[in-house]
């Protein structure tokens, strides 16, 4: 099988740059999210459409990414 | 200074589209997301768990030789098998492997440049079906400490300034304004660096599409922080994984005789009592 509908793109989530990558493979839309620095992908989900897949995928990254504390340097 | 080795380890998504299914060519997916294999991967290639098949799951350490020995023999590899790894981040962990598979003598190691990012983006085949192999036998070498580094050999190289410290993580970790990558379990008490580290993020050493960089572009990127090879080096991160990239691109691709990975790392020196931090 090829991947299809591969796309990648940045955004900001909960004040952190990340990488939104998806692909369809099959019947299943394959979602994962990377913070842009230093670039570890943290959060992915499936799902039977591409927002779905990726909905879900944000609201985990999204939760993770509100525990990540900064400090004062 | 040794050459580039560049065509010695590293092999381009072409060519393992082409070799993948060779007799004695074993292509190996690791990936930071263990779950990245089930949704998809080269086909014909093995998928290992760096946290629990390339790690001793009881002590902190690399994978015990007998634990690699049998993980390798099920892989269907043995001792002469060429070995092409690859993984998500820009194999952060296919350079993991790379490192320990050194550490026990495996002669042909490989990685296949851009990893699984350049291997999508390129819209190449994928199987989701786990790949099985006939059982081999290997025989792993005796451990080369030569490429590893512990918290001893760290001290002493912030206290005689003996071996350059280079560290990968991001500058936000470096100065510490945060104590893990975002998103990512904080496992250390401490923010900042060891005292005289460089800071060198290993996202340095690729392109956008997750391929190296040139050895002209690599070699400045170093001799820019004063490292060129001519004293010992030794490579940190937070676990030892980005450090292994780092550690490869310095030790393959520019051809230093002398580095280290420090696979203690910031989560060993960052929680050790009494260690002096440099910030930012």
């Amino acid at each position: 099988m090829k991947p299809e509908e591969y796309s990648r793109r940045q955004q900001e989530l909960a004040g952190w740059a990340v990488t939104i990558e998806t692909y369809k493979l099959g019947d299943v839309y394959h979602c994962t999210i990377a913070n842009v620095d230093p670039g570890a992908r943290f959060a992915r989900a499936d799902g039977s459409t591409k927002q779905e897949a990726e909905e879900r995928a944000i609201e985990k990254a999204t939760r993770y990414l509100a525990q990540t504390r900064r400090f004062d340097v | 200074m040794a050459a580039d080795k560049r065509a010695d380890v590293l092999v381009t998504t072409d060519w393992v589209a082409k070799h993948a299914s060779d007799a004695g060519v074993r292509v190996v997916e690791v990936d930071v997301d263990t779950s990245s294999y089930d949704q998809g991967h080269v086909p014909g290639a093995a998928g290992w768990n760096w946290t629990t098949e390339l790690c001793d799951t009881l002590v902190r350490d690399i994978v015990p030789a007998k634990k690699l020995e049998e993980l390798l023999g099920k892989s269907g590899i043995d001792n002469k098998t060429t070995i092409v790894l690859y993984g998500d981040n820009n194999n952060w962990f296919a350079a993991w492997a790379f490192w320990q598979l050194k550490v026990y003598g495996h002669a042909d190691v490989r990685i296949m440049d851009g990893g699984r990012k350049k291997w999508l983006a390129e819209g190449r085949d994928l199987s989701t079906e786990k790949s099985t192999f006939p059982a081999a036998t290997y025989k792993a070498g005796a451990p080369d400490l030569s490429l590893r580094a512990f918290l001893p050999e760290v001290q002493q190289a912030v206290a005689g300034k003996k071996a350059a410290l280079v560290d990968v993580r991001s500058p936000q970790e470096f100065t510490g304004e945060i104590l893990a990558p975002p998103g990512l379990p904080e496992t250390c008490q401490r923010g900042g660096h060891i005292p005289g580290a460089k800071s060198i993020p290993w996202g340095k050493n690729c392109n956008d599409d997750g391929s190296f960089k040139s050895f002209d572009e690599l070699k400045a990127l170093y001799a820019e922080k004063g490292i060129t090879g001519s004293e010992p080096v030794i490579a940190y991160c937070r676990i030892g994984e980005r450090s292994s990239l780092t550690w490869f691109a310095m030790k393959y691709l520019l051809g230093f005789d002398n580095v280290k990975n420090y696979d203690g790392s910031w989560t060993e020196w960052g929680n050790l009592v009494g260690a002096a931090v440099e910030k930012p």
